[in-house]
């Protein structure tokens, strides 16, 4: 039950910045294989409070296991994790993590109103079911994603982009500090990507901090302002407008990002992030 | 008739209604999460579990055939998930490989022990004995009323009577962790509603409910009374709760017109002799997945239908 003190992490010779003890999710050192091949090879990372992070990188890089594995959701072989300068566990309740949307079979028979009540598991507690008051609030969630009026929709009959909001909206009932979500925007219509990232930069302007697993490299810059890019092991990690540059994507993606797009991607987006 | 009701049809007809629900009950998760041959496979595990238990008791009390086939199924998920492991092989291919083994040898176990005491043989424990479970002390319907009667009940039905008191109990109790889990393990792990341990504990729950059910079905026809009702229910219904309902319904109606069509059906065709009430009772569940398959109000067709409109 110590707070972990402020102090400077060495690691691989590296030594890094101080890790503030109220960092919402920091990560050293840690280690993920599945048998013998590791997934993620030491990678720190320290998110800072309030930012709007971006995990880029190739497929197989990682990304969604670095998630999984700082919730305990995989095992790691090494590493801490702490969230809120605290063990993960003792603070679960402050984090809302949104799997990919490809990872549950949506033919389950559940409405989206029934998918948006399992965020409120823990207020609802043991041996409790969810009463008028928490069916309120579910409701209020699928509202503030557009999705109000598919509440007594059965999920599968949701389109992709519907089944996204409705995790979405999921998170929202958790009322988290953290949002850890694994590629919001995959295979999701525009209006929906317009949807989520509101929705996102309305979460950020509260101060809560949004960690994604993003694929479309030429939407960074807009969304974001912390990027970590990996590759198994972490390639860079701070603030866009000085780590997603084209040296660093190249270092990422070697030779399956054409050095042009590169250079494309990493240069004519202006930052946008300053609203 | 009446009487001869009472004696001869009431007590099998309400331990397979009792072993039928029991089972659809935790089918619907297994069902759900795909993993309807689990319940197959601890089924068939029951068996070297429950003949273990005899030989090293010496009895076919319940309890120790229930320890015993909780045990031989928690060592058959165990063994399934080594070998997925370490064989790197499917898990379809594990749980056959597991679940036949570990049957084999439950029958040969069988074969070579003195069971000629107890009423336990391989033709017993593969088809189950529903019609045999008979009440002689139920002369007539006031039996019901009378202690001296009630005491001659086969031990089967206050045990499944148990057994299902206690499976309601548990999906009541971890009903928002057994849906959330389900649905979404990654999720619920987030949570903290503990996927892992709920689906060992559901898998405990369909040993319990598989032992159980054991001496009404045998564990051949068990795999029905786990997968039919509950299948068929989710083509009724688009929600969790009603499904359980509907399941739960599809479960007493196979196990009531199961045994009846058994027992009378033959004699109504002008056979001599009725035909083994399990085998009706698995049939019958199987016809209302297909008449459900067919004209279920959420089969896959009607859905797309529903989309467009």
């Amino acid at each position: 039950m110590t707070e972990p003190a402020p102090q400077l992490v060495t690691h691989n010779g590296r030594t890094l910045a101080p890790a503030p003890s109220d960092s919402p999710l920091a990560i050293t050192g840690m280690t993920v294989s599945y048998g013998e091949k590791p997934v993620l090879f030491s990678v720190d990372f320290v998110t800072p409070a309030g930012s709007m992070v971006a995990i880029v990188g190739p497929n197989g890089a990682g990304k969604s296991t670095l998630i999984k594995a700082a919730l305990g959701i995989v095992p790691r072989v090494s590493g801490e994790v702490t969230a809120f300068g605290r063990p993960y566990i003792e603070v679960r309740h402050r984090i809302a993590y949104v799997p990919q949307r490809a990872s549950v079979d949506w033919e389950f028979p559940a409405t989206a109103l029934d998918v948006v009540i399992m965020g409120l598991y823990r207020e609802i507690g043991f041996l409790r079911f969810a009463g008028r008051r928490h069916r309120q609030k579910a409701l209020e969630c699928l509202e503030r994603v557009g999705m109000a009026s598919f509440a007594h929709r059965q999920i599968g009959q949701l389109s992709g982009g519907q089944q996204q909001r409705v995790f979405l909206a999921r998170a929202l009932a958790q009322d988290a500090d953290l949002y850890i979500m694994d590629e919001p925007f995959a295979g999701v219509d525009a209006a929906t990507e317009r949807a989520i990232v509101s929705v996102l930069k309305d979460l950020n302007a509260q101060g809560r901090t949004v960690i994604c697993v993003h694929h479309d490299l030429s939407t960074v810059r807009d969304y974001f302002d912390q990027v970590l890019l990996l590759n198994v092991r972490r390639i860079a990690a701070g603030p866009v407008a000085t780590t997603f540059t084209a040296e660093n994507l190249q270092a990422t993606y070697g030779g399956r990002l054409a050095a042009t797009q590169v250079e494309a991607l990493a240069s004519t987006v202006t930052p946008a992030n300053a609203s | 008739m009446s009487s001869e009701f009472v004696q001869l049809s009431l007590v099998p007809m309400l331990i397979g209604t009792l072993a039928s629900v029991t089972c659809a009950l935790v089918g619907n998760f297994l069902v759900l999460r795909r993993q309807s041959l689990i319940g197959d496979a601890v089924a068939h595990v029951a068996l070297p579990g429950i003949v273990g238990a005899f030989l090293v008791t010496g009895t076919l009390a319940a309890s120790a055939m229930l320890i015993g086939a909780a045990l031989a199924a928690i060592i058959a998920v165990l063994l399934i998930e080594l070998i997925r492991k370490i064989g790197k092989v499917e898990p379809g291919a594990a749980m056959g490989v597991v679940f036949t083994t570990l049957f084999a040898a439950g029958v040969l176990l069988l074969e070579r022990t003195d069971t000629s005491k107890v009423h336990l043989d391989v033709e017993h424990a593969l088809y189950g004995n529903l019609e045999s479970l008979i009440w002689l002390a139920g002369e007539s319907w006031s039996s019901l009323a009378d202690p001296a009667a009630l005491a001659e009940l086969p031990a089967q039905l206050p045990r499944l009577a148990i057994v299902l008191l206690v499976i309601a109990g548990f999906i009541t109790i971890f009903w928002k962790e057994l849906v959330i889990s389900t649905f979404d393990a990654a999720f619920a792990e987030s949570i903290g509603a503990r996927p892992g341990l709920t689906s060992y504990a559901l898998i405990v729950m369909v040993a319990v409910a598989a032992v159980a059910a054991f001496d009404a079905v045998g564990s051949i026809i068990v795999i029905a009374m786990f997968i039919c009702p509950p299948a068929a229910a989710r083509l009724m219904t688009d929600r969790m709760g009603p499904q359980m309902a509907w399941s739960v319904l599809f479960a007493v109606l196979s196990a009531v017109l199961g045994y009846v069509l058994a027992g009378y059906g033959p004699l109504w065709l002008g056979a001599r002799s009725s035909v083994s009430a399990a085998g009706m009772i698995a049939t019958v569940s199987g016809l209302i997945l297909f008449s459900c398959c067919l004209f279920g109000p959420r089969r896959r067709g009607v859905k797309i239908a529903a989309n467009q409109a």
